[in-house]
């Protein structure tokens, strides 16, 4: 039986972040009350000619040099023309023959492997209406607000192999825009939409086989799923010997299943031709090396940098990496020098990840600050805080900021290292538990832990426990 | 004194001279226009009298009059008019009434211009008769069983007939300049980009141009100067050059290119001959005419019927009787709504001009049609540039021939295009075009004659026209007299 390789492509649909739309000067903002961001540009009404937004523009150039494109001087737009009530003029404009950014890549990490992932075009365009239906009325309703909205589309090579990929691949994107203040991607309010091509192929061979795209996918967990549903689905097409037809496909998130949206013959027609309301775009001549020049160190770099001469597992990496807020924290807590990427990485990846996930709160929202985690860092490295303690002032840091001494003296969370101090506690223990020193002298190891762990809760955590286990050896053989 | 002969310096300098109110030169042309059967107006501007009032306010204060201060001017009704009715004389936008003003209304009523009515046209600029209009056709004033030419038939006839001063109309492929033509009027299209489209209702949006209607040259150069300039609502006007007010002329040195192309099959011998002739008086007075060849000039009429459909097609989707527009009350479903409220709210012309549009612009078909009028279109304007190495401007006749009967081309649409021959050059290239009147052909009706210029040359047009307007002795004489 045929070995079959799942083939994808994806085109990624971000909002930019504009203060107005992109061909009129209505605001560029989600949840206001419907059509009340309005005029008659948005509202395709007769003789209203589009304008466009310059800051779309840039930003759009901003994302074609993260993602490695070429950046063409001269651009210019389409019309696409198709009749849904959603879009008001019955054409979007968009950009065919001649986008802003061509042939660029994305590298990813996959389980420890590195993907380049190239990206055929970036080309600016906008965004259509919101329609809600309601069932139970049986009416449809109309939301122009989010017509006009500035968007880039992303559009891949089919060099993605496995939804993991896919997943990896949105992630990089997402943080990529997001830490260059492209979009806000945020998921929910739609500012971050994906349509999916999946085909298969025979293993080792070169020919493609027929694609389904599939549409409608509004978060990246759902792209997995509509990713491993299509590619299931056509499997076992081929499998039985039936053949794949091309066809557009909507992915119902829900249910977990994709329905038939169209078929190759009733394809859409989009009779695209160049936009005569709108003049070719023409970048300033220094746009492209400011922008280049103005480039910070991108998500996906960090990523490398985390993993490869950091040593920080992926998973925690790419945690940090892929959030401009913690890349911050983590990098400049770096910078401090008082404690080992490690440490750091642990403790964003723990306590402050859990702690802003419980809150929904960002990292500027706390009083944590980046010299205060340095400094806690060092501290539990260097034997002066338990781990306990330390997340005990951390929480206090958190929520109250200060300073790690004054806390940790406060609460009195010092980390006992005074061996005195130890061997005396540790002398307590051994006099109350007879029976589990006998065990350990006996060979069982487990017993010794068992110790330690009275003592730890004798010292309330604070003793150091490195030395507990080394007095607590001594002390046993001593007596022997 | 009879207003209909007079120039807008004339009436400026009675306005000023207080010999006349703006509101009695208002009522002396409402007056005419009911009892008017050229049917030239679709709907009158109810805020009129009080525009002529707020302007004599200002003439009793000595305030400075700006330069259309007062005068009756008439607005294609495919031009958007803030509060007032806007209807491409289609039943699709029979109660239409846009929210902004067009960018050149705009500049209008800043130069103080009294907008008297809005007037008839082909629907949405779709045709050269002035006859497919769901409010009936637009009589010739110079005989009322013919056509006034189109689309900007309205405009033309009104100005002609003295209904208004002066009129704005749209031209596309010629809807000024050979409704101009017919009427016997002066029209002007102007270069691509010179004038805002900000608000004019989009029949095919890269050819058109908002252009001016006037009884002589000195009177549709002033309006073409107040509309014409950058405007912030259209990108693609953003050229600050505007024509000049002052006209002076003189024909001396003149090269003039004469392409055989536009004196050929299609155009009937008389009109070449008065269009000749005209021609030879300019080179009495100092002009050189310039024997030229622009063989693909033969494929301008194919070229512009593929892209102006192909836009229209495009820029007519949005009519889906929803938001604005007729709503057919005939439906079971939204689809059948659309489907309903677009066949019954389009008229025949407009409605195989979307099927062509559509056509040329589909998958598989787009390669044949539109993309080889897309580079034939680049090769006229080629061919436009080079002979302008060679001459000044362009002479042709504006129409195939004198105004026609009303009604005998309804159904061969092919002819009624290729008569567009003349004119559909200029728009294709982006040019600045005028139309003034040389003579008279059959029935006495007026022949107009076309000079086209080089790119924001329109001040050449201007005195060259204006040249041959004074060295003749004047439009309304040449028209009696037959010629020069």
């Amino acid at each position: 039986m045929a070995e079959y390789q799942s083939v994808i492509g994806l085109e990624v649909h971000a909002e930019l972040k504009t203060a107005s739309k992109m061909y009129c000067s209505c605001e560029n903002k989600f949840g206001a009350p419907p059509n009340t961001l309005v005029c008659p540009v948005c509202m395709g009404y007769p003789g209203a000619l589009p304008r466009l937004n310059k800051k779309a523009v840039e930003l759009a150039v901003k994302a074609g040099i993260a993602m490695n494109c070429t950046i063409q001087q001269n651009s210019f737009q389409d019309r696409k023309n198709y009749f849904y009530p959603d879009l008001p003029k019955s054409y979007q404009i968009s950009q065919s023959e001649k986008p802003l950014c061509v042939r660029g890549y994305l590298d990813i990490l996959v389980n420890g492997e590195h993907k380049r992932i190239r990206i055929n075009r970036i080309h600016i365009e906008e965004d259509a209406g919101k329609l809600i239906h309601d069932a139970e009325k049986g009416i449809t309703l109309a939301d122009y607000n989010r017509c006009g909205v500035p968007l880039i589309e992303i559009v891949t090579e089919p060099d993605i192999s496995s939804s993991e990929e896919a997943h990896a691949f949105l992630e990089t994107v997402r943080s990529t825009l997001k830490a260059l203040d492209i979009s806000d991607c945020k998921m929910q309010e739609g500012s971050v939409r994906c349509d999916v091509n999946v085909s298969l192929k025979e293993k080792g061979s070169e020919i493609l086989g027929t694609r389904c795209e599939m549409k409608n996918i509004n978060s990246f967990s759902g792209a997995v799923r509509g990713i491993e549903y299509e590619i299931k689905r056509q499997l076992e097409l081929l499998r039985s010997g039936e053949h794949i037809q091309q066809e557009t496909r909507r992915w119902d998130d829900s249910r977990g299943v994709s329905t038939v949206m169209r078929t190759k013959e009733n394809a859409m027609d989009y009779r695209f031709f160049p936009e005569p309301d709108l003049g070719l775009i023409s970048l300033p001549d220094d746009l492209v090396s400011q922008i280049k020049g103005s480039m910070p160190e991108l998500p996906g770099e960090k990523l490398f940098r985390y993993t490869e001469k950091l040593g920080l597992k992926e998973q925690e990496a790419k945690i940090i990496a892929f959030d401009k807020d913690k890349a911050e924290l983590f990098d400049h807590c770096l910078s401090l020098e008082r404690a080992s990427a490690k440490t750091l990485c642990s403790l964003i990846v723990g306590e402050i990840t859990k702690y802003l996930n419980d809150t929904g709160d960002q990292i500027s929202d706390t009083k944590l600050t980046s010299l205060a985690l340095a400094e806690l860092a060092g501290d539990t490295e260097q034997g002066r805080l338990s781990s306990s303690s330390a997340k005990k002032v951390l929480s206090e840091l958190i929520t109250s900021g200060g300073n790690v001494k004054e806390i940790t003296e406060r609460l009195g969370l010092a980390q006992i290292s005074d061996p005195e101090h130890i061997q005396k506690i540790v002398a307590e223990i051994i006099a109350q538990q007879p029976k589990s020193v006998q065990e350990f002298r006996s060979g069982k190891t487990n017993a010794l832990n068992h110790l330690i762990g009275l003592c730890m809760k004798a010292s309330k955590g604070r003793a150091n426990p490195a030395m507990v286990r080394e007095i607590a050896e001594k002390l046993i053989k001593m007596e022997e | 004194m009879d207003l209909r002969k007079m120039t807008v310096s004339q009436l400026r300098e009675m306005l000023i001279s207080r010999k006349i109110s703006a509101s009695e030169l208002l009522s002396v042309h409402l007056e005419r226009i009911e009892r008017s059967q050229l049917n030239a107006y679709i709907t009158l501007n109810d805020k009129a009298m009080e525009a002529a009032r707020e302007i004599d306010r200002r003439i009793s204060s000595g305030q400075e009059l700006p330069p259309l201060a007062g005068l009756p001017i008439a607005v294609k009704d495919n031009i958007s008019t803030k509060g007032l009715r806007t209807t491409c004389a289609s039943k699709m936008l029979e109660n239409y009434i846009p929210p902004f003003d067009a960018g050149v209304v705009e500049k209008l009523r800043s130069a103080g211009a009294v907008i008297i009515d809005k007037t008839n046209m082909d629907e949405f600029g779709m045709g050269s008769s002035s006859e497919n209009s769901t409010f009936g056709p637009v009589r010739n004033p110079r005989d009322p069983s013919r056509s006034a030419g189109g689309s900007s038939g309205g405009s033309a006839a009104a100005v002609c007939a003295g209904e208004a001063v002066l009129a704005l109309g749209t031209d596309t492929g010629g809807s000024v300049r050979q409704p101009s033509s017919m009427c016997g009027v002066v029209g002007i299209k102007p270069t691509y980009g010179s004038t805002s489209r900000s608000g004019l209702i989009a029949f095919a949006s890269s050819l058109e141009q908002v252009g001016a209607i006037g009884r002589t040259v000195a009177d549709a150069a002033l309006l073409q100067g107040v509309i014409s300039g950058p405007d912030p609502m259209d990108p693609t006007c953003v050229i600050k050059v505007k024509p000049k007010n002052s006209i002076q002329g003189t024909l001396s040195g003149l090269r003039i290119g004469v392409p055989k192309e536009l004196f050929g099959e299609g155009i009937s011998d008389l009109t070449k001959d008065v269009v000749m002739r005209a021609l030879s008086f300019m080179e009495r007075h100092g002009a050189k005419l310039i024997p030229l060849s622009l063989p693909e000039l033969r494929y301008s009429v194919s070229c512009y019927y593929m892209i102006a459909s192909a836009e229209a097609a495009s820029n007519l989707g949005r009519y889906d009787g929803i938001r604005f527009g007729h709503a057919s009350s005939e439906h079971s479903s939204l689809a059948e709504l659309f489907r309903n409220s677009r066949s019954e709210g389009f008229g025949r012309e407009v409605k195989r001009r979307i099927l062509l549009g559509t056509y040329v612009l589909s998958a598989g078909y787009a390669e044949k049609y539109y993309r080889r009028a897309a580079s034939m279109r680049a090769k006229i304007c080629s061919g436009f540039e080079t002979s302008f190495s060679k001459c000044h401007m362009i002479a042709s006749p504006t129409a195939t021939g004198v105004a026609f009967p009303l009604g005998i081309k309804r159904d061969d649409p092919t002819e009624l295009y290729s008569a567009d021959i003349c004119t559909v050059p200029a728009n294709l290239a982006g040019l600045p075009a005028i139309s003034f009147p040389c003579g008279s052909g059959e029935g006495g009706l007026p022949i107009g004659i076309q000079l086209v210029g080089r790119k924001f040359a329109e001040d050449q047009l201007f005195s060259a026209a204006y040249s041959f307007e004074s060295l003749s002795g004047g439009y309304e004489q040449l028209i009696t007299s037959g010629g020069v």
